[in-house]
Protein backbone atom coordinates (compact mmCIF):
# COMPACT_ATOMS: atom_id res chain seq x y z
CA UNK A 1 0.00 0.00 0.00
CA UNK A 2 1.46 3.43 -0.91
CA UNK A 3 2.18 5.85 1.95
CA UNK A 4 1.31 8.79 -0.28
CA UNK A 5 -1.23 9.25 -3.05
CA UNK A 6 -2.02 11.91 -5.62
CA UNK A 7 -5.36 13.64 -5.36
CA UNK A 8 -6.56 15.33 -8.54
CA UNK A 9 -9.22 17.79 -7.45
CA UNK A 10 -11.58 19.68 -9.76
CA UNK A 11 -11.36 23.40 -9.24
CA UNK A 12 -13.72 26.08 -10.44
CA UNK A 13 -13.03 29.64 -9.34
CA UNK A 14 -15.70 31.73 -11.09
CA UNK A 15 -13.88 35.00 -10.44
CA UNK A 16 -10.79 33.66 -12.23
CA UNK A 17 -11.87 31.09 -14.80
CA UNK A 18 -14.81 30.14 -17.02
CA UNK A 19 -14.30 26.36 -16.92
CA UNK A 20 -13.30 23.73 -14.37
CA UNK A 21 -9.64 22.70 -14.13
CA UNK A 22 -7.75 20.16 -12.01
CA UNK A 23 -5.20 20.78 -9.26
CA UNK A 24 -3.03 17.90 -8.12
CA UNK A 25 -2.01 17.38 -4.49
CA UNK A 26 0.41 14.80 -3.13
CA UNK A 27 -1.04 13.73 0.24
CA UNK A 28 -0.39 11.06 2.91
CA UNK A 29 -2.39 7.84 2.55
CA UNK A 30 -2.80 6.10 5.92
CA UNK A 31 -5.02 3.04 5.57
CA UNK A 32 -7.79 4.59 7.67
CA UNK A 33 -8.03 7.80 5.62
CA UNK A 34 -11.09 8.37 3.50
CA UNK A 35 -11.24 10.77 0.55
CA UNK A 36 -12.78 13.42 2.82
CA UNK A 37 -9.73 13.18 5.13
CA UNK A 38 -7.55 13.80 2.08
CA UNK A 39 -9.58 16.86 1.11
CA UNK A 40 -9.45 18.20 4.66
CA UNK A 41 -5.68 17.67 4.67
CA UNK A 42 -5.43 19.75 1.49
CA UNK A 43 -7.69 22.44 2.93
CA UNK A 44 -5.88 22.62 6.30
CA UNK A 45 -2.25 22.22 5.20
CA UNK A 46 -1.86 22.87 1.48
CA UNK A 47 -4.53 25.08 -0.06
CA UNK A 48 -7.07 26.85 2.11
CA UNK A 49 -9.00 28.09 -0.91
CA UNK A 50 -10.39 24.64 -1.75
CA UNK A 51 -14.16 24.61 -1.25
CA UNK A 52 -16.28 21.52 -0.49
CA UNK A 53 -19.18 20.50 1.73
CA UNK A 54 -19.00 18.07 4.63
CA UNK A 55 -20.42 17.67 8.09
CA UNK A 56 -20.91 14.42 10.02
CA UNK A 57 -18.06 12.24 8.66
CA UNK A 58 -20.15 9.12 9.31
CA UNK A 59 -22.45 8.65 6.32
CA UNK A 60 -25.48 10.20 7.95
CA UNK A 61 -25.72 13.84 6.84
CA UNK A 62 -25.34 13.27 3.10
CA UNK A 63 -23.28 16.45 2.59
CA UNK A 64 -20.02 15.10 1.21
CA UNK A 65 -21.22 13.41 -2.00
CA UNK A 66 -18.74 13.84 -4.87
CA UNK A 67 -17.57 12.00 -7.96
CA UNK A 68 -14.58 9.81 -7.06
CA UNK A 69 -12.87 8.42 -10.14
CA UNK A 70 -16.11 9.02 -12.04
CA UNK A 71 -18.42 7.30 -9.52
CA UNK A 72 -20.80 9.15 -7.17
CA UNK A 73 -19.60 8.43 -3.62
CA UNK A 74 -19.93 9.69 -0.07
CA UNK A 75 -16.33 10.80 0.43
CA UNK A 76 -16.56 10.09 4.17
CA UNK A 77 -17.03 6.39 3.39
CA UNK A 78 -14.62 6.00 0.50
CA UNK A 79 -11.13 4.88 1.50
CA UNK A 80 -8.14 6.34 -0.30
CA UNK A 81 -6.28 3.06 0.02
CA UNK A 82 -8.89 1.38 -2.20
CA UNK A 83 -7.66 3.58 -5.05
CA UNK A 84 -3.94 2.82 -4.68
CA UNK A 85 -1.54 3.58 -6.28
CA UNK A 86 -3.70 6.48 -7.50
CA UNK A 87 -4.21 9.11 -8.68
CA UNK A 88 -7.67 9.69 -7.24
CA UNK A 89 -9.81 12.09 -9.23
CA UNK A 90 -12.36 14.06 -7.19
CA UNK A 91 -15.04 16.08 -8.97
CA UNK A 92 -18.31 17.73 -7.97
CA UNK A 93 -21.50 15.66 -8.31
CA UNK A 94 -22.43 15.28 -11.95
CA UNK A 95 -25.67 16.74 -13.38
CA UNK A 96 -25.71 19.75 -11.04
CA UNK A 97 -24.57 23.34 -11.65
CA UNK A 98 -21.20 23.99 -10.01
CA UNK A 99 -20.96 26.98 -7.68
CA UNK A 100 -17.29 26.60 -6.75
CA UNK A 101 -14.73 23.78 -6.76
CA UNK A 102 -16.61 20.73 -5.39
CA UNK A 103 -19.76 22.58 -4.34
CA UNK A 104 -22.87 22.11 -6.45
CA UNK A 105 -26.12 24.04 -6.49
CA UNK A 106 -28.67 21.71 -4.86
CA UNK A 107 -31.60 24.14 -5.21
CA UNK A 108 -33.32 22.11 -7.91
CA UNK A 109 -33.30 18.97 -5.75
CA UNK A 110 -34.57 20.88 -2.73
CA UNK A 111 -37.48 22.35 -4.71
CA UNK A 112 -38.44 18.89 -5.97
CA UNK A 113 -38.12 17.41 -2.51
CA UNK A 114 -40.56 19.94 -1.05
CA UNK A 115 -42.95 19.47 -3.99
CA UNK A 116 -43.58 15.79 -3.16
CA UNK A 117 -44.53 16.71 0.44
CA UNK A 118 -42.12 14.49 2.36
CA UNK A 119 -44.10 14.55 5.57
CA UNK A 120 -47.17 12.80 6.94
CA UNK A 121 -50.28 14.45 5.50
CA UNK A 122 -53.55 13.99 7.38
CA UNK A 123 -56.93 15.08 6.05
CA UNK A 124 -58.04 15.76 9.60
CA UNK A 125 -55.60 15.70 12.50
CA UNK A 126 -56.98 13.86 15.49
CA UNK A 127 -56.72 15.69 18.82
CA UNK A 128 -53.64 15.03 20.95
CA UNK A 129 -55.88 13.62 23.67
CA UNK A 130 -56.60 10.62 21.42
CA UNK A 131 -52.95 9.65 21.48
CA UNK A 132 -50.45 8.76 18.79
CA UNK A 133 -51.07 7.11 15.43
CA UNK A 134 -50.24 3.48 16.04
CA UNK A 135 -48.46 1.29 13.54
CA UNK A 136 -47.62 -2.41 13.45
CA UNK A 137 -44.08 -3.69 12.70
CA UNK A 138 -45.37 -5.02 9.36
CA UNK A 139 -46.72 -1.59 8.42
CA UNK A 140 -43.37 -0.04 9.37
CA UNK A 141 -41.56 -2.63 7.27
CA UNK A 142 -43.54 -1.54 4.19
CA UNK A 143 -41.77 1.82 3.97
CA UNK A 144 -38.74 1.60 6.27
CA UNK A 145 -36.26 0.96 3.46
CA UNK A 146 -37.29 4.18 1.68
CA UNK A 147 -37.04 6.19 4.90
CA UNK A 148 -33.28 5.57 5.03
CA UNK A 149 -32.63 8.22 2.32
CA UNK A 150 -30.18 10.90 3.52
CA UNK A 151 -30.69 13.27 0.54
CA UNK A 152 -27.08 12.90 -0.54
CA UNK A 153 -28.06 13.25 -4.24
CA UNK A 154 -25.68 10.52 -5.40
CA UNK A 155 -28.64 8.97 -7.24
CA UNK A 156 -29.18 12.20 -9.20
CA UNK A 157 -25.50 12.25 -10.17
CA UNK A 158 -25.77 8.65 -11.42
CA UNK A 159 -29.04 9.16 -13.31
CA UNK A 160 -28.55 9.98 -17.01
CA UNK A 161 -32.26 10.74 -17.34
CA UNK A 162 -31.90 13.60 -14.85
CA UNK A 163 -28.78 14.77 -16.67
CA UNK A 164 -30.61 14.87 -19.98
CA UNK A 165 -33.93 16.16 -18.64
CA UNK A 166 -33.54 18.34 -15.52
CA UNK A 167 -37.34 18.54 -15.23
CA UNK A 168 -37.39 14.88 -14.14
CA UNK A 169 -38.32 14.76 -10.45
CA UNK A 170 -35.56 12.23 -9.88
CA UNK A 171 -34.89 9.08 -7.89
CA UNK A 172 -34.62 10.28 -4.28
CA UNK A 173 -37.70 12.52 -4.40
CA UNK A 174 -39.81 9.70 -5.87
CA UNK A 175 -38.46 7.18 -3.35
CA UNK A 176 -39.34 9.59 -0.54
CA UNK A 177 -42.81 10.11 -2.00
CA UNK A 178 -43.21 6.33 -1.88
CA UNK A 179 -41.92 6.31 1.68
CA UNK A 180 -44.89 8.49 2.73
CA UNK A 181 -47.41 6.93 0.34
CA UNK A 182 -46.73 3.52 1.89
CA UNK A 183 -46.95 4.83 5.46
CA UNK A 184 -50.19 3.63 7.06
CA UNK A 185 -50.51 6.95 8.96
CA UNK A 186 -50.40 9.07 5.81
CA UNK A 187 -53.37 10.31 3.77
CA UNK A 188 -51.54 12.47 1.24
CA UNK A 189 -50.96 10.00 -1.59
CA UNK A 190 -53.56 11.65 -3.87
CA UNK A 191 -51.72 14.98 -3.62
CA UNK A 192 -48.32 13.37 -4.33
CA UNK A 193 -49.64 11.17 -7.09
CA UNK A 194 -50.71 14.17 -9.18
CA UNK A 195 -47.05 15.15 -9.38
CA UNK A 196 -45.68 11.62 -9.67
CA UNK A 197 -48.03 10.69 -12.50
CA UNK A 198 -46.84 13.50 -14.76
CA UNK A 199 -44.34 12.82 -17.51
CA UNK A 200 -41.56 14.32 -15.37
CA UNK A 201 -42.58 11.98 -12.55
CA UNK A 202 -42.33 8.20 -12.59
CA UNK A 203 -42.86 7.91 -16.35
CA UNK A 204 -39.70 9.90 -17.01
CA UNK A 205 -37.67 7.05 -15.52
CA UNK A 206 -36.41 4.58 -18.11
CA UNK A 207 -34.98 2.26 -15.47
CA UNK A 208 -31.27 2.60 -15.97
CA UNK A 209 -30.96 1.33 -12.39
CA UNK A 210 -27.77 3.22 -11.51
CA UNK A 211 -29.53 5.15 -8.72
CA UNK A 212 -29.98 1.93 -6.76
CA UNK A 213 -26.39 0.81 -7.38
CA UNK A 214 -24.83 4.02 -6.02
CA UNK A 215 -27.20 4.53 -3.06
CA UNK A 216 -25.08 4.33 0.13
CA UNK A 217 -28.15 3.51 2.21
CA UNK A 218 -29.62 0.74 0.03
CA UNK A 219 -32.84 2.68 -0.48
CA UNK A 220 -33.43 1.22 -3.96
CA UNK A 221 -34.99 4.28 -5.63
CA UNK A 222 -35.23 2.40 -8.96
CA UNK A 223 -37.34 -0.26 -7.25
CA UNK A 224 -39.54 2.41 -5.66
CA UNK A 225 -40.18 3.98 -9.07
CA UNK A 226 -40.95 0.69 -10.84
CA UNK A 227 -43.17 -0.34 -7.96
CA UNK A 228 -45.08 2.90 -8.23
CA UNK A 229 -45.40 2.52 -12.01
CA UNK A 230 -47.04 -0.86 -11.42
CA UNK A 231 -49.40 0.65 -8.83
CA UNK A 232 -50.29 3.54 -11.17
CA UNK A 233 -50.94 1.16 -14.08
CA UNK A 234 -53.20 -1.07 -11.95
CA UNK A 235 -55.09 1.99 -10.66
CA UNK A 236 -55.60 3.24 -14.24
CA UNK A 237 -56.99 -0.13 -15.34
CA UNK A 238 -59.22 -0.23 -12.24
CA UNK A 239 -60.49 3.30 -12.95
CA UNK A 240 -61.28 2.29 -16.54
CA UNK A 241 -63.26 -0.82 -15.66
CA UNK A 242 -64.66 0.47 -12.37
CA UNK A 243 -65.11 4.24 -12.85
CA UNK A 244 -67.12 4.47 -9.63
CA UNK A 245 -64.54 2.63 -7.61
CA UNK A 246 -66.38 -0.68 -7.86
CA UNK A 247 -69.34 0.64 -5.85
CA UNK B 1 -31.41 44.43 -6.38
CA UNK B 2 -32.37 40.79 -5.75
CA UNK B 3 -32.76 40.31 -9.51
CA UNK B 4 -29.23 41.59 -10.23
CA UNK B 5 -27.76 39.35 -7.51
CA UNK B 6 -29.62 36.38 -9.02
CA UNK B 7 -28.40 37.30 -12.51
CA UNK B 8 -24.80 37.63 -11.31
CA UNK B 9 -25.10 34.28 -9.54
CA UNK B 10 -26.37 32.60 -12.71
CA UNK B 11 -23.48 34.05 -14.69
CA UNK B 12 -20.96 32.59 -12.26
CA UNK B 13 -22.47 29.12 -11.93
CA UNK B 14 -21.07 26.46 -14.24
CA UNK B 15 -24.03 24.65 -15.85
CA UNK B 16 -23.94 20.84 -16.11
CA UNK B 17 -23.11 19.30 -19.46
CA UNK B 18 -23.95 15.81 -20.67
CA UNK B 19 -21.81 14.32 -23.42
CA UNK B 20 -23.59 12.97 -26.51
CA UNK B 21 -21.72 9.74 -25.84
CA UNK B 22 -22.61 9.50 -22.15
CA UNK B 23 -23.85 5.94 -22.75
CA UNK B 24 -20.29 4.82 -23.55
CA UNK B 25 -18.94 6.03 -20.20
CA UNK B 26 -20.03 2.96 -18.21
CA UNK B 27 -20.85 -0.65 -18.99
CA UNK B 28 -24.20 -0.36 -17.22
CA UNK B 29 -25.17 2.68 -19.33
CA UNK B 30 -24.32 0.72 -22.50
CA UNK B 31 -26.42 -2.25 -21.33
CA UNK B 32 -29.29 0.17 -20.72
CA UNK B 33 -29.03 1.67 -24.21
CA UNK B 34 -28.87 -1.81 -25.77
CA UNK B 35 -31.99 -2.76 -23.82
CA UNK B 36 -33.77 0.32 -25.17
CA UNK B 37 -32.54 -0.53 -28.68
CA UNK B 38 -33.89 -4.07 -28.32
CA UNK B 39 -37.42 -2.63 -28.59
CA UNK B 40 -36.75 -2.05 -32.32
CA UNK B 41 -36.12 -5.77 -32.76
CA UNK B 42 -39.18 -6.67 -30.68
CA UNK B 43 -41.16 -4.46 -33.09
CA UNK B 44 -39.56 -6.19 -36.08
CA UNK B 45 -40.60 -9.64 -34.80
CA UNK B 46 -44.18 -8.43 -34.38
CA UNK B 47 -44.17 -7.23 -38.01
CA UNK B 48 -42.52 -10.51 -39.12
CA UNK B 49 -45.17 -12.55 -37.31
CA UNK B 50 -47.99 -10.55 -38.93
CA UNK B 51 -46.37 -11.09 -42.34
CA UNK B 52 -46.21 -14.83 -41.63
CA UNK B 53 -49.88 -14.91 -40.62
CA UNK B 54 -50.84 -13.03 -43.81
CA UNK B 55 -48.79 -15.48 -45.94
CA UNK B 56 -50.49 -18.47 -44.28
CA UNK B 57 -53.95 -16.94 -44.89
CA UNK B 58 -53.14 -16.28 -48.56
CA UNK B 59 -52.42 -19.95 -49.25
CA UNK B 60 -49.66 -22.47 -49.80
CA UNK B 61 -47.83 -20.63 -52.63
CA UNK B 62 -47.70 -17.43 -50.62
CA UNK B 63 -46.45 -19.34 -47.56
CA UNK B 64 -43.70 -21.06 -49.58
CA UNK B 65 -42.64 -17.70 -51.03
CA UNK B 66 -42.49 -16.23 -47.53
CA UNK B 67 -40.36 -19.16 -46.31
CA UNK B 68 -37.97 -18.76 -49.27
CA UNK B 69 -37.69 -15.01 -48.57
CA UNK B 70 -37.05 -15.77 -44.86
CA UNK B 71 -34.18 -18.10 -45.85
CA UNK B 72 -32.32 -15.35 -47.74
CA UNK B 73 -29.10 -14.27 -46.03
CA UNK B 74 -30.12 -10.70 -45.05
CA UNK B 75 -33.42 -11.80 -43.47
CA UNK B 76 -31.74 -14.76 -41.79
CA UNK B 77 -29.05 -12.49 -40.31
CA UNK B 78 -31.63 -9.92 -39.25
CA UNK B 79 -33.68 -12.62 -37.51
CA UNK B 80 -30.64 -14.08 -35.73
CA UNK B 81 -29.67 -10.62 -34.43
CA UNK B 82 -33.32 -9.93 -33.52
CA UNK B 83 -33.56 -13.21 -31.63
CA UNK B 84 -30.43 -12.40 -29.61
CA UNK B 85 -31.79 -8.94 -28.78
CA UNK B 86 -35.13 -10.50 -27.83
CA UNK B 87 -33.48 -12.91 -25.40
CA UNK B 88 -31.47 -9.98 -23.98
CA UNK B 89 -34.68 -7.93 -23.69
CA UNK B 90 -36.54 -10.74 -21.93
CA UNK B 91 -33.73 -11.58 -19.49
CA UNK B 92 -33.14 -7.94 -18.48
CA UNK B 93 -36.90 -7.39 -18.19
CA UNK B 94 -37.29 -10.45 -15.95
CA UNK B 95 -34.29 -9.40 -13.86
CA UNK B 96 -36.08 -6.13 -13.15
CA UNK B 97 -39.35 -7.81 -12.14
CA UNK B 98 -38.47 -8.56 -8.47
CA UNK B 99 -37.59 -4.88 -7.97
CA UNK B 100 -40.98 -3.73 -9.26
CA UNK B 101 -43.19 -6.40 -7.74
CA UNK B 102 -43.75 -6.68 -4.01
CA UNK B 103 -45.95 -9.73 -3.51
CA UNK B 104 -47.16 -10.61 -0.05
CA UNK B 105 -48.45 -13.98 1.11
CA UNK B 106 -50.04 -13.23 4.46
CA UNK B 107 -47.52 -11.21 6.46
CA UNK B 108 -44.51 -12.48 4.50
CA UNK B 109 -42.98 -11.02 1.37
CA UNK B 110 -42.40 -13.46 -1.47
CA UNK B 111 -38.63 -13.53 -2.11
CA UNK B 112 -37.39 -11.92 -5.33
CA UNK B 113 -35.83 -15.21 -6.45
CA UNK B 114 -39.28 -16.86 -6.44
CA UNK B 115 -40.81 -14.00 -8.46
CA UNK B 116 -37.95 -14.37 -10.95
CA UNK B 117 -38.42 -18.14 -11.08
CA UNK B 118 -42.15 -17.61 -11.72
CA UNK B 119 -41.37 -15.41 -14.71
CA UNK B 120 -38.96 -17.95 -16.19
CA UNK B 121 -41.48 -20.76 -15.56
CA UNK B 122 -44.13 -18.74 -17.42
CA UNK B 123 -41.68 -18.14 -20.27
CA UNK B 124 -40.84 -21.86 -20.45
CA UNK B 125 -44.55 -22.81 -20.42
CA UNK B 126 -45.37 -20.33 -23.22
CA UNK B 127 -42.40 -21.58 -25.27
CA UNK B 128 -43.46 -25.21 -24.74
CA UNK B 129 -46.97 -24.35 -25.93
CA UNK B 130 -45.61 -22.70 -29.09
CA UNK B 131 -43.29 -25.66 -29.79
CA UNK B 132 -46.21 -28.06 -29.32
CA UNK B 133 -48.37 -25.99 -31.70
CA UNK B 134 -45.65 -25.85 -34.36
CA UNK B 135 -44.15 -29.32 -34.08
CA UNK B 136 -46.49 -31.57 -32.18
CA UNK B 137 -50.00 -30.59 -33.14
Amino acid sequence: MPDRIKLQVARYRPEQESAATFDEYDIPCPKDWVVLDGLNHVKDRMDGTLAFRWSCRMGVCGSCGMMVNGEPKLTCGTFLSDYGPGPVKVEPLRNFPIIRDLIVDMGDFMRKLVAIKPWIVRKVEKPLSEGEYLQTPDELEDFKQYSMCINCMLCYAACPVYGLDPHFIGPAAIALAQRYNLDSRDEGSDERNKLLSEHEGIWGCTFVGECTKVCPKHVDPAGAIQRYKLTAAVETVKAFFMPRGGA
Amino acid sequence: MAQSVQSEYQQRVLPPRVSTFWWLEKGSYLVFILRELSCVFVGWFVVYLLMLVRAVIQGDASYQAFMAWSATTPILLLNIVSFLFLVFHAVTFFDAAPQAMVVKLGPNKVPGSLILAGHYAGWAAASALVIWLVVGA
